[in-house]
């Protein structure tokens, strides 16, 4: 079992320049010969080069997993074999990641983190990152006989397989409550709570495919929720914005009128901010977007509302199959900070999936879905009102049948007061 | 013999408990955060309610990791951090420290061991990518070397803030799965339809399933040499590499028709501007590993161009938005081709159904 060293001389390519190098990485792990791995991670070497020649991946799929759970580790399996069938670099010839869950918001203690490398010494390819775009820590590079005693290890650190096929996958959340003052709700509380409601969901892929939760905390949306998440859970607020008119003076008084015209009143989309004579700021809140541009430039003299809660948007994906699709609206707006709202999140969250569950084609995705069945019908299917909210304009071709107008406009009345009563308040 | 020992269940744990990895200011002021500033490009400060105080230092890292990286990383936050570390989304760490005056020494100590310190504010952040022929089981190119070679080409970028707003880009090893919406997206873009294994189709391949997965209904059943496999109608196939995933021999990936792409424009923030979809700028790119320089020069052109052109606050999707495609290529020099439009269901959309057209005739700027 001793592996020899690859020529790699377009990968060493890449041990040059500023950027921290993976390649260098690889080759440390490769010379260190008193470790396990050292003769994998020369055949992986091995194998990457061969790629870099001919422009081609090598790897295969196939079942690799632990006892109990159905999915969370890829298997990777070499397919660069000679005529005999036997690998060229056979100690890198099962190659398979584990998915492990790190703790939202991917806070660690340098303890904490130490022993991770040290599991994954002994039982893998000391390549670890950190972090995958699904949200895990990914363990790369374990053989097929050590994936069960690895984690076996990690789990009694207190560490779970992540979700892949079609179940519901990690989640991520950004740092939010933890360190920034934008955050509208405890991100670390939806996240945990809600994932580890639905671990059935994760470690047995049973969904017609994949179902991704992601939370951030203010419209910025730092964990790219709209597009990356089936169910994108964000926060807002629906009161004023705070502003405190000495720090906004200050702003004025340090960068000039000229700029905060430029960078903040004329930029707000929906014209909502004014800069007054006396350098101080109104706005028109009923108008304001919480869309946090103005925020954002003025962190000091502006600050989200007080009566903060989140807006919940479904469907997003990436292109497989019929193209990219955003999530949108489905809740324009709920609190999330007592124990009852944080059950009602789940509850609707269970009503999706389960609806999911039973509706969506194999492979399709929940926006596929709702494009196919239409936004109205998945709506009435999980239990939610119809809102403006949810539209940027109303339809615009006549091709509908309205027959059930009059039962319609009576539930919106039902729900918001008929409409003189609404212009008496 | 005794009986085999009964394995070991799994402990449906879930995500482990936060705060007992949380750096204790964060964890004390946790919810009641007041402002921020960045006193210089990859150190945030921010104030709490409480009046404490927190400066982070973000470093670059290379995301794929080996061990000895990840421990240099936790001797220096031992050293200097009090032992906490955070990830962002792009792979970068995250030091935070109670005194600006630790801030130095840990900055040093970062740029000593090769991690460089920036990433906040209007730099070019790290680049957020997939796998690739590290681990992918379909990948058209490796990620991580694309982004390897791209980040030392703007490293500089990085490590100051000199964009007129953030700059986020992506990589996408092949054309539809794990990459993201992007600033600017370097991503796979095959240009020949698959050359299917006949041989292999019989063994490996559910048919039913590589029929439903392609998206313009390009697949059939077919025999040959007597055996099933599946057939390709290549007038509508548009080599998007969907039926690869589920059907191994439908080779999708070729050395030289594996093309990369350029899209710009994606944008995930709700900031000014509703999220928008990247946008195909350049295409036919070839997969030039282990350098790539030829996307490295699209990417800088127009990198370049947006700095340039752009207002501050202005992303590259916005940027474009105000001053119009039509100057978009004509400040690039880049091509515009029919292969900008779209034809896919709802591409009507992307024309421009108005007379609002700004014509290169019409005076000076401003
Ligand atoms: C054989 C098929 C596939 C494989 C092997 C695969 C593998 C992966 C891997 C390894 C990642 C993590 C990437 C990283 O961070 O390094 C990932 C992420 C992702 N994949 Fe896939 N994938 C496959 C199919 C798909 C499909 C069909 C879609 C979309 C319909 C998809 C969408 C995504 C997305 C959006 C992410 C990013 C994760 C996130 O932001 O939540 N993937 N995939
Ligand atoms: S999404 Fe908002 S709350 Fe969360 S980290 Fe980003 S800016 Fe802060
Ligand atoms: S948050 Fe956005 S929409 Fe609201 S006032 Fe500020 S800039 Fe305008
Ligand atoms: S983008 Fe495609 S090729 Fe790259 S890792 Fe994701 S699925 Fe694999
Ligand atoms: S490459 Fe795409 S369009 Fe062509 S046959 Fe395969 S799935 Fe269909």
């Amino acid at each position: 079992m001793s592996a020899k060293t690859p020529q790699t001389p377009l990968l060493d390519q890449l041990e040059k320049g500023p950027w921290p190098s993976f390649v260098a990485g690889l080759k440390r792990l490769a010379a260190a010969q008193d470790k396990p791995y050292a003769g994998m991670m020369k055949h992986l070497l091995g194998q990457l080069e061969r790629s870099y020649e001919t422009k081609r991946g090598y790897w295969k799929g196939g079942t690799v997993g632990v006892i109990g759970y159905g999915g969370g580790v890829i298997p990777r399996f070499t397919e660069l074999r000679g005529k005999d069938g036997k690998p060229e670099f056979p100690e890198a010839a099962e190659f398979h990641t584990l998915r492990i869950m790190p703790a939202p918001g991917m806070h660690y203690t340098t303890d904490a983190l130490r022993r991770l490398c040290d599991v994954w010494e002994k039982h893998g390819s000391g390549l670890i990152t950190l972090h995958g775009q699904s949200g895990d820590i990914m363990f790369q590079g374990c053989s097929s006989r050590n994936v069960q005693p690895c984690f076996d290890e990690l789990n009694e650190m207190g560490y779970d397989l992540g979700g892949a096929g079609p179940a519901v996958r990690t989640s991520m959340s950004c740092v939010g409550h933890a360190r920034c003052e934008h955050s509208c709700y405890d991100e670390i509380r939806a996240h945990t709570q809600i994932i580890n409601a639905f671990v059935d969901d994760i470690h047995r892929p049973a969904l017609p495919y994949k179902f991704k939760f992601k939370f951030s905390g203010c419209p910025n949306d730092c964990m790219n929720a709209i597009q990356r998440a089936d169910m994108a859970v964000i926060g807002t607020w629906r009161d004023d914005i705070e502003i405190d008119q000495r720090e906004v003076r200050q702003f004025v008084a340090l960068r000039g009128r000229q700029a905060v015209i430029d960078n903040v009143v004329t930029r707000c989309p929906t014209r909502s901010v004014s800069l007054e004579e006396d350098d101080s700021l109104t706005i028109d809140n009923r108008n304001c977007v919480r869309c946090m541009h103005c925020i954002n430039v003025m962190t000091k003299a502006l600050s989200p509302g007080k009566d903060r809660g989140v807006t919940i948007l479904l469907g997003g994906k990436r292109t497989l199959k019929i193209g990219d699709l955003f999530g949108t609206v489905i809740v324009p707006f709920m609190k999330l900070e007592t124990d009852a709202d944080f059950a009602r999140l789940h509850e609707l969250a269970q009503n999706i999936i389960g609806f999911f569950a039973e509706n969506a084609l194999e492979h399709e995705r929940t926006g596929e879905m709702i494009e196919r069945i239409g936004f109205a019908n998945f709506l009435e299917a999980v239990g939610l009102d119809p809102d403006p909210s949810m539209l940027l304009h109303p339809r615009t071709n006549p091709y509908v049948r309205t027959d059930g107008w009059d039962e319609e406009a009576r539930k919106w009345n039902a729900r918001h007061g008929a409409p003189s009563a609404q212009e008496d308040r | 013999m005794s009986t085999p020992a009964k394995p070991r269940m799994p402990v449906e744990s879930g995500v482990p408990d936060a705060f007992q990895f949380m750096h204790p200011l964060l964890k004390k002021n946790y919810g009641q955060w007041r402002w921020h500033d960045r006193p210089r490009p990859g150190v945030l400060h921010h104030v709490a309610r409480s009046g404490d105080q927190v400066w982070t230092v973000r470093a670059g890292t290379q995301r794929q990791m080996d061990v000895f990286s990840v421990r240099t990383l936790c001797d220096i936050a031992d050293r200097h951090a009090d032992g906490y570390v955070r990830f962002t989304i792009r792979s970068n760490i995250e030091f935070m420290v109670a005194e600006q005056a630790k801030v130095p020494a840990l900055i040093a100590a970062l740029e000593a061991a090769g991690f460089p310190v920036g990433g906040t504010g209007n730099s070019v952040r790290m680049i957020s990518h997939t796998q690739g022929w590290l681990h992918c089981d379909i990948p058209g190119t490796d990620a991580s070397g694309v982004v390897k070679a791209l980040m030392d080409e703007l490293h500089e970028e990085f490590i100051h803030e000199r964009m007129p707003n953030r700059v986020g880009i992506t990589t996408s090893c092949c054309e539809i799965n794990c990459g993201g919406q992007g600033d600017i997206a370097v991503n796979i873009q095959h240009t020949k339809p698959p050359k299917i294994n006949h041989d292999l189709v019989a063994n490996v391949c559910e048919r039913p399933a590589v029929v439903a997965r392609c998206p313009v209904a390009a697949i059939r059943p077919a025999v040959v040499n007597g055996k099933p496999t599946l057939e390709v109608d290549e007038r509508k196939c548009i080599c998007c590499g969907a039926c690869y995933a589920p059907c191994p021999p439908m080779q999708i990936n070729d050395p030289e028709y594996t093309k990369i792409a350029i899209w710009v424009g994606g944008k995930h923030s709700n900031a000014r501007s509703r999220p928008t979809f990247h946008k195909l700028v350049v295409a036919g790119l070839p997969n030039n590993p282990p350098r790539w320089p030829e996307v490295a020069d699209a990417v800088k052109k127009i990198l370049r161009t947006y700095q340039g052109d752009a207002r501050d606050w202005e992303r590259i999707g916005e940027w474009i938005e105000r001053i119009g495609w039509p100057r978009f290529f004509e400040l690039t020099g880049l091509p515009f081709t029919s292969y900008h439009f779209d034809n896919w269901r709802g591409g009507r959309a992307s024309l421009n159904a108005s007379t609002h057209i700004r014509h290169s005739a019409g005076g000076g700027r401003p």
